[in-house]
């Protein structure tokens, strides 16, 4: 932007400093559990992470017991892989059946379409809260309860309204001649889907399906309803929570479990940041 | 022109959606509102007994309390900071590695975020060594340090602050991608006319964002109506934190009253309708 000509521009100077403070805060508290998973119990109960500043390539100071530890006994390992089923069953059924019917709303013609568009939209104004009771009970009667097809179908119920949403927004900015080709051409309606309708969304799929599976990998409260007790089929963030009220004070194990459990989602973060922002926005910026 | 299809061949796509929002949202949702009218184990009609309990209970009111310095804090926080940094990082080339790390948090789970955070916090008494980085600050400055989760009301805005840590840079990335949608021209044409930063602000940048603030300002209004995980992990509502949306689990579990946690929802959803309803209409003028 042209801000050359501007009287009074804010010094670059000053920009800088409230950058890179904005910068060191953010970055320092994630900085100190990264640290502190990597020093000894001892080490940890005794002097501040930041000590192991003073000499931070001596690596004599740093161990990888805790991990050792939260993976084996803390039963992070058996949490990691829960956590992996819920998120993938928890992100593919709602985003095929999200692509079904977002395509469906905006791609096909018949009547009551306005309604059941208008229903979903509603639906986003429902908070989960809601639900959790007569679904609760429901579950507990047909002992899906503290089950992973259980926790599917709730995070397919939950995270459905959004994603038809965000596709629909998607699957409408797509030119109706397309699809009248294809028709004209001969072909059926789902392989229009299939081969027009579903090539065409891979980056709003994309965004979506890295959206979605971060939601649920992230979730706590969902699990907590549905999974009960169970800490066989709980996930990370359920173990983690777990873990913070039994081992409240042995920050040596609470920072590497909270490390295991934030390693999917950074990855995911770093490398496909992109698609996780476009995720988020879902039809709040245009493109 | 769409396709029109008669018969049963759009509910093969629209269906299955249809089906799990019933389950999942109507048939709950309703159901929730009944079940507010009823006694803790809904066997007997008590009218607005447990609305009256919502509404005069101290614990209600202490939750209501906080709730609203969420409001307050959370959002003027997370919105006023977004604005500011998308407006800064815009002027500096490290501009997407700053916002990486303040976007960052968005990744990881709040439960994640909260064992960071608590250990930020962490409290020993004086004398003894700190572990926690914010009493080892407040003791290079020759204060005594402070059991931040433990003191009210301190403990509620220590708990804001993880809140802002997570969702600034969600705000400040939106905020962002708007901003880089202002015509340079409107810019070029104030400073021509001899506009100084503060009035480019005023009467350029804020108008142009208007869409773009609603959008995060409503976010995050809904956040904090239903912000649970943060204050879960770190308090669980204890020394005076509790908050609306951890009070119902309690009731729901802890003291197993279906009435009372339902009327809780009920009032929850009736606060989130209006912003949601902002919400969704500026999604649908943009999309």
């Amino acid at each position: 932007m042209n801000r050359q000509k501007l009287k009074k521009k804010l010094p670059q100077i000053v920009v800088n400093v409230v950058v890179i403070l904005a910068i060191v805060l953010w970055f320092l508290p994630t900085l100190g559990l990264l640290i502190t998973s990597f020093r000894p119990a001892s080490d940890v109960a005794y002097s501040g992470w930041w000590t192991a500043l003073s000499s931070p390539l001596k690596f004599t100071q740093y161990t990888i017991e805790n991990y050792q530890s939260v993976l084996s006994s803390g039963g992070m390992l058996t949490a990691f892989r829960n956590s992996f089923i819920i998120s993938i069953g928890g992100t593919v059924i709602p985003v095929f059946l999200a692509a079904l019917s977002a395509f469906g709303l905006s791609k096909l013609n018949f009547k009551g379409r306005g309604f059941f568009y208008a229903l979903i939209v509603m639906m986003l104004v429902v908070p989960s809260q809601m639900t959790f009771i007569p679904v609760l009970r429901l579950y507990n009667k047909l002992s899906l309860s503290g089950t992973f097809g259980g926790l599917w179908l709730v995070h397919t119920g939950y995270g459905l309204p959004f994603s038809i949403f965000m596709l629909h927004t998607f699957f409408q900015s797509l030119p109706d001649e397309l699809f009248e080709a294809a028709h004209i051409d001969g072909a059926s309606i789902w392989t229009t889907f299939l081969r027009l309708a579903i090539p065409l969304s891979v980056p709003a799929l994309a965004s979506l399906v890295i959206f979605q599976f971060l939601a649920v990998w992230n979730d706590l409260l969902v699990a907590l309803i549905y999974l009960g007790g169970h800490q066989s089929v709980a996930p990370l963030t359920m173990r983690l929570s777990s873990l913070v009220g039994s081992h409240g004070q042995d920050w040596h194990l609470l920072t590497a479990a909270a490390f295991v459990s934030m390693a999917v989602p950074l990855i995911v973060f770093l490398s496909l940041q992109k698609y996780f922002v476009r995720g988020l926005m879902g039809g709040a910026v245009k493109g | 022109m769409r396709r029109k299809t008669g018969g049963l061949t759009p509910l093969l796509y629209v269906g299955p959606a249809v089906f799990f929002l019933l389950i999942y949202q109507v048939y709950p949702a309703l159901q929730t509102i009944y079940l507010s009218f009823l006694d803790r184990r809904s066997e007997t009609f008590v009218g607005l007994t447990n609305y009256k309990y919502v509404f005069t209970s101290p614990v209600m009111q202490t939750a209501f309390k906080n709730n609203l310095l969420w409001l307050i804090f959370f959002t003027a926080g997370t919105v006023g900071l977004g604005l500011l940094f998308a407006i800064l990082v815009d002027r500096v080339r490290y501009e997407s590695f700053a916002k990486s790390i303040i976007f960052m948090p968005m990744a990881i789970s709040f439960v994640g975020a909260g064992v960071v955070w608590k250990f930020m916090y962490t409290y020993k008494p004086q004398g003894s060594e700190q572990i926690g980085l914010l009493n080892q600050i407040l003791i290079i400055f020759g204060f005594e340090p402070k059991g931040w989760l433990l003191e009210s009301p301190i403990n509620t805005f220590a708990l804001i602050i993880v809140g802002l840590w997570i969702w600034t840079g969600y705000c400040m990335v939106i905020l962002s991608a708007a901003y880089k949608g202002i015509p340079k021209e409107l810019v070029e044409a104030a400073a021509v006319d001899g506009a100084n930063e503060l009035q480019v602000f005023r009467h350029i940048t804020l108008p142009e964002l208007r869409p773009a603030l609603t959008m995060v300002i409503t976010t995050m209004l809904v956040n904090v109506l239903k912000i649970f995980d943060i204050i879960y992990v770190m308090t669980n509502g204890n020394f005076g934190t509790e908050v609306i949306a951890n009070r119902m689990f309690k009731e729901m579990f802890q003291f197993a009253n279906t009435g009372r946690a339902s009327a809780i929802a009920v009032v929850l959803f009736l606060m989130i309708i209006p912003i949601m309803y902002a919400n969704i209409r500026q999604k649908l003028r943009e999309g």
